[in-house]
């Protein structure tokens, strides 16, 4: 016991630098985790958290019963698999394709213009949607929608087109910087497999699909299951930003994190919000899970841990 | 000779090479031109939004919008100061901090590695979620209208400080460090004059990202933000839209106060509002791109 006390006093300096971000960890992350037990009290503001009542799992209860529940549940995960494979499809088309421009120089412009939006902020894509779906001046009423001769659409109001919205402006401001890791992996691939297949009479069809395609699978395939591991999770900005939080949008927009947020701070029901981002954590906390053991078969050196 | 013969052969014929430029150069109009009509828009004169709407070849071009925003909104320029202010003590900090982290845990040698390793990771696996740490910032901490709210959940990004973890392990050789013990360095010193010196690309990289996160937040201000003084601009921006958008819909509300609809600001000046706010990552981000891009694959390949 002395000696590992020794062990660790010659390593106090190293243990001394790890010490401010570890204050960050514990506050940041750490306190949070315990304070989920407050999805088991009845949280009023005059008795605090600490003297709340113990309710059991009367807020679980009410969360499955109030029937929301299924709803957003619904929502989240099934945008969560409609990104995953657009924006997967997408991705790899683009890599693809852009690998074959003749003018590099070109094909880096292309990259530069296609990842742009990923640097914009969901609140300045909001802004950019807003431009085109304004009901009375928007670029699409006022411009395409009249030109075929139609009448007016209200954008914000009308359910049924906000998941192809959504999906494309999910696909716009992710497809561009999810092609660049699959750009990286083929510009990794030895050129001699092509010449060798150049030689056999292989098409650029044939090529994609024989040589580019397979070896860069091993990295689409650890990208999608790390993705899996999120889908209970939704881009927060994406669901409450861009369809402006507008009521009437909510059978099609509301995911657990708009849920739980509108919860927390426009209903104050600290019950049902804390009860559902827990069960949110604990699925994510299985799924994550789950998906690194996946990962960890396929190769080992992807793993999380 | 026979590779670039083999080569050329290759590549594709120059009318699929065509289509495909085209098909590319579509792509990159989709991606800008919303940019593009919110810019044009910003200076757009209000009788031609009222008669042809937002358009891309507006009738009557002018100023009016920004000369309005910096004019009457002192705001803005205080946002300005707001987010700048965060951006760079939190890029500093956060790379300061996760490279003191980062470091450690890459020395094979440092007896309380795995456990600390384990501490970072397990961040990644399990959260509280956004009520238990509202609550425990707001009620445990006292972070309501605090800067340190916007900081904190933005500091240590677990998956950044791994690639940082990695890069240690992989471009500074134990024996180095080593010599430099021999030579009676202390670890303080080592990690000052060889680690930190050995690592710019990677801490170069890390502060961009950092940069980027900063900028762009706005979440945290959702939550923890209320007096007008400390709004950044991306807080500010999400106010402005609902607030114009909350009169509009509100025609009653705004028919009983002439005052208040003739105070409106118009569309332009609204645009104007998302030109200021995307305005600098815009014009830097072509820069830095190549880097981040990097740095991008780097953690993607090695995780």
């Amino acid at each position: 016991m002395h000696a590992r006390w020794k062990l660790f006093w010659k390593y106090r300096y190293l243990t001394l630098m790890i010490v401010p971000a570890l204050a960050v960890l514990v506050l940041n992350n750490y306190l949070p985790m315990f304070g989920v037990f407050i999805a088991f009290k009845n949280i009023n503001y005059i008795d605090g958290i600490w003297k709340s009542p113990w309710v059991g799992f009367d807020n679980f209860e009410f969360l499955f019963t109030s029937g929301s529940i299924w709803r957003i549940a619904r929502n989240t995960v099934s945008y969560s698999i409609v990104f995953m494979i657009v924006n997967l499809l997408l991705s790899v088309a683009i890599a693809v394709a852009i690998n074959e421009i003749r003018n590099r120089l070109l094909a880096k412009t292309y990259q530069t213009f296609l990842i742009m939006p990923y640097f914009l902020s969901m609140v300045v894509v909001s802004y950019l949607v807003y431009g085109f779906l304004n009901p009375e001046k928007g670029f699409l009423n006022h411009t395409i929608v009249e030109w075929l001769g139609k009448s007016h659409v209200f954008w914000y109001s009308e359910t049924s087109y906000w998941p192809y919205i959504l999906t494309i402006v999910s696909a716009w401001k992710g497809v561009g910087i999810g092609a660049v890791i699959y750009i990286a992996a083929i510009a990794g691939i030895d050129p001699e497999y092509y010449e060798a297949a150049v030689i056999d009479g292989a098409s650029k069809w044939r090529q994609i699909f024989h040589i580019t395609l397979p070896t860069i699978r091993p990295v689409i395939i650890i990208i999608t299951i790390l993705n899996m591991g999120h889908v209970f999770n939704s881009d927060f900005g994406l669901f409450y930003q861009v369809p402006m939080n507008s009521g009437p949008l909510y059978p099609v927009t509301d995911t657990v994190d708009t849920y739980v947020y509108r919860a927390l701070k426009e209903l104050n029901d600290i019950g049902m919000s804390s009860a559902a981002a827990l069960v949110q954590s604990v699925l994510g906390f299985a799924l994550v899970l789950l998906t690194n053991a996946s990962v960890r078969r396929i190769d080992k050196d992807q793993a999380l841990f | 000779m026979l590779r670039i013969a083999s080569r050329r052969e290759n590549s594709i014929s120059p009318l699929t090479n065509f289509v495909l430029n085209g098909g590319f150069i579509v792509l990159a109009l989709a991606c800008v031109l919303p940019v593009v009509l919110v810019i044009v828009v910003s200076f757009t004169h209000n009788d031609s939004l009222l008669s042809r709407g937002y358009s891309f070849f507006p009738a009557k071009w002018s100023l009016i919008a920004y000369e309005s925003l910096f004019k009457d909104y002192g705001t803005i320029l205080r946002a300005y100061d707001v987010s700048i202010g965060i951006t760079a003590v939190g890029t500093l900090l956060s790379v300061l901090l996760m490279a003191l982290y980062a470091y450690p845990i890459s020395r094979q040698d440092y007896p309380l590695r795995p456990f600390f390793t384990f501490f970072l990771f397990f961040t990644m696996l399990f959260s509280g979620g956004i009520v238990s740490k509202y609550i425990v910032f707001t009620q445990g901490l006292g972070l309501l209208d605090n800067y340190a709210a916007l900081l904190l959940p933005l500091l240590i990004v677990p998956f950044n400080v791994i690639i940082m973890r990695t890069f240690f392990q992989t471009t500074i050789h134990p024996a180095l460090i080593e010599s430099a013990r021999i030579d009676g360095a202390g670890e303080l010193r080592i990690f000052v004059r060889i680690v930190l010196p050995l690592s710019l690309p990677v801490m170069a990289t890390m502060a961009l990202f950092s940069t980027i996160l900063f900028w762009n937040d706005w979440f945290n201000a959702l939550l923890f933000i209320r007096a007008e003084d400390k709004y950044p601009v991306q807080f500010l921006m999400i106010r402005v839209l609902n607030d114009i958008q909350y009169l509009r819909e509100n025609v009653q509300l705004a028919a009983q106060n002439p005052e208040l609809m003739r105070n409106l600001p118009n569309e332009s000046l609204q645009m104007a509002m998302a030109v200021v706010g995307m305005g600098p990552i815009l014009l830097v981000y072509p820069f830095f791109q190549k880097y981040f891009v990097k740095g991008l694959t780097i953690g993607a390949v090695k995780g």
